[in-house]
C-alpha cells in the first residue's frame, strides 16, 4: 500500500520548479516557520507539563508544512484567515506576533484577546486574522459572510478558512460549501486531513476515500496533496487562490497529514498504533524540506542548524515577554461583552 | 450614525400603518441611506418574505442587497456573522423563529461570543429578524416563542417590538447597535396598524415604555401582549380599576428602573408573555423586582401570566386556550387587583 501522504505527492519535476520560484531567502523564511511553529508547541506542552499554563491545547506538531506552504500562498493580511482549534501553527504562519501568542496562550493582559480567549481562540484581527475555533466546523459558515462581504464591497480579497476531517461530516459543512458555491464567493475551504477526529479514523468517519470528492456534490473543484510537503501545500494553494481570484468560486482543498500528539492533553491514544505513528514520523516536514534546501545549494547543513536554533530562541523570548506580561485584572472582568 | 436619527418622535396623526409596512418602510430607508446594510433569508427576494415585510425590496435594491438563500439556516446566520464582521450591516431573516433551532450554533457560539473571546477586538453588528407567536394555526414547528433562551446567551442583544411605531424605531437601533441583536416579530401583531413617522427616527434599546399610566396594577407585558394587555385595561377602566401597563421593548438589556418604580407606585405585579411560562422571561422579571427596592412595596405575590407548558396545538380553539388571552389578562388583573392572592 502506498502511503496516503506519498499517494499524492508532488511530482519531482513540478518540486524542482516550485522551489526555484520561492528561491533561497523564501526557502530559507519556510524552513525557520516551521522550525518556530515546532519549538512553540514543545514549548506550549513544556509550560502545561510545568502547570505554567491551565486548560487543554491541541498541538500541531507534524503539520508545520501545511501551516507555512498555506499562509504564504495567500496575501497574508490582506485577505482572510479563519483558523480552527488546532491552530497556533497558522497564526504563526500567517505572521502574527509571537509573543502576544504567547502571552495569550498564558492567559495575559497582553495576549492577543487580553487573556480571554487561550489556546483555542486566538485572533489577530487587525491583520484579517479572524480568529481559531472551539467548534467543530464553526467558521465554515463564517466563511461564506466573509466571501459575501468580500462580494459586495468589490475587493479583490479572498477568505482561507481552514477545518479538519471531523468538520467535513458536520451539516455546516455542507451547508456553507453549497451556499458558496451558489453564489460564486472567494472562499477557500481547505482541509486539513489529519487522519483522526479526536479518536474517530476517517476511515470509520466515512464511506468515501477522500474528503476532496465531496467538492463535487456542490460543483466546486478540488484538489488533494502531501500536506507533509510544504511545496506540494503551497503549488495547490497558490493554484487554488488564483482560481478563486479569476472569479471562477470557491476550491476545496484536502492536505494528507497527520499529528503526532493526542488530540488534546486528554488523550491516552488508544485509537492508533505506534507502528502508524513512526509511520507518519519518517515523513517529518522539516527535516525533508531542509534536506531539500540543502539538496538545491540554498543552505549547507550548518545554516539548518543555525535556523533551528534561532527559532527556539525566538520562542524563549516569547515565553520571557509572556512571563513577565501582567495578569488580567479582575477589575475588567466583564468588559468586551458587548461593543 | 444613531446620532443622525431623531429619538422617539411624536407620530403623526392619521399616518397609520400595518406593522408590516413600518418593517418594511424601516428596512427600506435604512438600505437607502447605507451600503452596509443588506437583507439574507429564505424566500425574501420575489416571494417577498413568508409574512410580506420584504414585498417589493428586491426590486429596487436587485438580487446582491435582497439575497434570497438555500434551505441553509445555519449558513445564512454565518453569512451574517463573517459578513458582520467584516464591514457590513446584515439583516438576516429566519422565516419563522422555531427555525432558529438550527442556527443555534452561529448564534450562541459565533455571533454572541466573537467579540469577548476575541477581547473586545472584533464586532459583530447583526441583526436576526424572527417572526414568532401562535394563532396562524400553524402548530407545535411554526408558533414558538423562543426569545428567553437567547436572553439567556451575554453578548447578544434581544428586542421584542409591540406595534407598528415601536417596531421601525427599535429596528433602527438594532441596525446601528454594533452587536448582534435577536429582533422577535409577533405575526398577529404585523397585521395591527397604529400611527408612524414617515422619516426614519430611533427608540433606544434598554428604555423601556410605560404604554399606560395607572394606579392600581403593573402589568409588564412583551409583545403582541401590550396590545393585549392595554385592551384588558381599557376593559377594566369601566371597573374603575387603572392598570399601569409596561412594555420593556428589549429583554436584554432590561430597564429595571422603569420596572421597579412602577411597581413602587401600584404595589402590585402581573407579567404576562406569550411564551411558555416555566422558564419563561417572567421568572426573571419577578426575580428582579424581589430582589429590588421594589420589594418592600408589594401588596401581593408577584404573578406572572404566560403560555401553558405545552407545545402549540393545531386546532383553532386549543390554539387560544393555550396562550393567555384578553380576557385571561382581565381576570388575572382583577383577582390581583381585589386581593385574591
Amino acid at each position: 500500500m502506498i502511503h496516503p501522504s506519498q499517494e499524492y505527492a508532488l511530482d519531482p519535476k513540478r518540486a524542482k520548479q516550485v522551489l526555484k520560484e520561492l528561491g533561497p531567502e523564501t526557502g530559507r523564511k519556510f524552513l525557520e516557520t516551521m522550525y518556530t511553529i515546532r519549538a512553540f508547541e514543545e514549548k506550549a506542552e513544556e509550560l502545561y507539563g510545568l502547570g505554567k499554563v491551565h486548560g487543554t491545547m491541541h498541538l500541531s506538531i507534524g503539520q508545520e508544512a501545511s501551516a507555512v506552504g498555506t499562509s504564504n500562498a495567500v496575501r497574508k493580511g490582506y485577505d482572510y484567515l479563519l483558523n480552527h482549534h488546532r491552530g497556533h501553527g497558522h497564526c504563526i504562519a500567517w505572521g502574527s506576533d509571537i509573543d502576544r501568542m504567547m502571552a495569550e496562550f498564558m492567559g495575559k493582559e497582553t495576549g492577543f484577546c487580553r487573556g480571554r480567549g487561550g489556546s483555542m481562540h486566538i485572533a489577530d484581527i487587525e491583520n484579517n486574522n479572524l480568529g481559531a475555533q472551539g467548534i467543530v466546523a464553526g467558521s465554515l459558515p463564517i466563511s461564506v459572510g466573509v466571501g459575501l462581504s468580500i462580494k459586495l464591497r468589490q475587493t479583490d480579497q479572498i477568505c482561507l478558512v481552514i477545518f479538519g476531517d471531523g468538520g467535513s461530516n458536520e451539516g455546516a459543512f455542507h451547508e456553507s460549501l453549497n451556499m458558496a458555491s451558489i453564489w460564486k464567493l472567494p472562499v477557500l475551504f481547505l482541509c486539513e486531513n489529519n487522519q483522526y477526529g479526536m479518536s474517530m479514523s476517517v476511515k470509520r468517519s466515512m464511506n468515501i476515500e477522500n474528503i476532496a470528492d465531496r467538492g463535487a456534490s456542490y460543483g466546486i473543484p478540488s484538489r488533494i496533496y502531501d500536506g507533509n510537503d510544504v511545496l506540494a501545500v503551497y503549488d495547490a494553494v497558490k493554484w487554488a487562490a488564483d482560481t478563486i481570484r479569476s472569479g471562477k468560486g470557491p476550491v476545496l482543498l484536502e492536505a494528507k497529514t497527520y499529528r503526532w500528539r493526542g488530540h488534546s492533553k486528554s488523550d491516552r491514544q488508544l485509537y492508533r498504533t505506534r507502528e502508524e505513528l513512526k509511520e507518519w514520523q519518517a515523513l517529518d516536514p522539516i527535516p525533508r524540506f531542509a534536506a531539500r534546501l540543502v539538496e538545491a545549494g540554498y543552505l549547507k547543513d550548518s545554516d539548518v542548524e543555525t535556523i533551528r536554533a534561532g527559532a527556539y530562541q525566538t520562542i524563549e523570548n516569547a515565553v520571557a515577554y509572556a512571563e513577565a506580561s501582567p495578569e488580567p485584572d479582575v477589575a475588567t472582568l466583564m468588559e468586551g461583552i458587548y461593543a | 450614525m444613531l446620532e443622525k436619527f431623531p429619538v422617539n418622535p411624536p407620530a403623526p396623526e392619521g399616518r397609520v400603518i400595518t406593522c408590516v409596512e413600518a418593517l418594511r418602510e424601516g428596512l427600506r430607508q435604512l438600505m437607502e441611506q447605507d451600503p452596509s446594510i443588506f437583507l439574507i433569508g429564505e424566500d425574501i427576494g420575489v416571494y417577498g418574505g413568508a409574512f410580506g415585510v420584504t414585498a417589493g425590496l428586491v426590486d429596487q435594491f436587485g438580487e446582491e442587497r435582497v439575497r434570497d438563500t438555500p434551505i441553509s439556516e445555519a449558513a445564512l446566520t454565518g453569512a451574517c456573522v463573517g459578513s458582520a464582521l467584516t464591514g457590513m450591516h446584515p439583516i438576516g431573516e429566519m422565516q419563522f423563529s422555531d427555525f432558529v433551532v438550527l442556527a443555534m450554533e452561529q448564534l450562541v457560539m459565533q455571533a454572541a461570543k466573537i467579540r469577548f473571546m476575541f477581547g473586545g477586538k472584533a464586532s459583530v453588528p447583526m441583526v436576526m429578524r424572527l417572526a414568532a407567536g401562535s394563532g396562524t394555526g400553524a402548530a407545535a414547528q411554526h408558533s414558538e416563542n423562543l426569545e428567553n433562551w437567547f436572553v439567556h446567551v451575554p453578548g447578544l442583544k434581544v428586542v421584542m417590538p409591540s406595534n407598528a411605531y415601536e417596531a421601525k424605531g427599535l429596528l433602527v437601533s438594532a441596525v446601528y447597535d454594533g452587536n448582534p441583536v435577536m429582533f422577535f416579530e409577533n405575526k398577529l401583531m404585523y397585521k395591527t396598524s397604529c400611527a408612524v413617522p414617515e422619516e426614519l427616527y430611533s427608540i433606544p434599546l434598554g428604555k423601556a415604555n410605560v404604554a399606560r399610566a395607572g394606579k392600581d396594577l403593573t402589568i409588564v407585558a412583551t409583545s403582541i401582549m401590550v396590545q393585549r394587555s392595554l385592551e384588558a385595561a381599557r376593559q377594566l377602566a369601566a371597573e374603575g380599576i387603572e392598570l399601569e401597563v409596561v412594555d420593556p421593548r428589549t429583554l436584554n438589556p432590561l430597564d429595571d428602573e422603569t420596572l421597579v418604580n412602577s411597581v413602587i407606585k401600584t404595589g402590585k405585579l402581573l407579567i404576562v408573555h406569550e411564551a411558555v411560562q416555566t422558564g419563561g422571561f417572567g421568572g426573571e422579571v419577578a426575580a428582579r423586582i424581589a430582589a429590588s427596592p421594589a420589594f418592600g412595596y408589594l401588596e401581593a405575590p408577584i404573578r406572572r401570566l404566560g403560555g401553558k407548558d405545552m407545545p402549540i396545538p393545531y386546532n383553532r380553539n386549543l390554539e387560544k386556550h393555550a396562550v393567555p388571552q384578553v380576557e385571561d389578562i382581565v381576570e388575572e388583573a382583577r383577582k390581583l387587583v381585589r386581593g385574591a392572592y
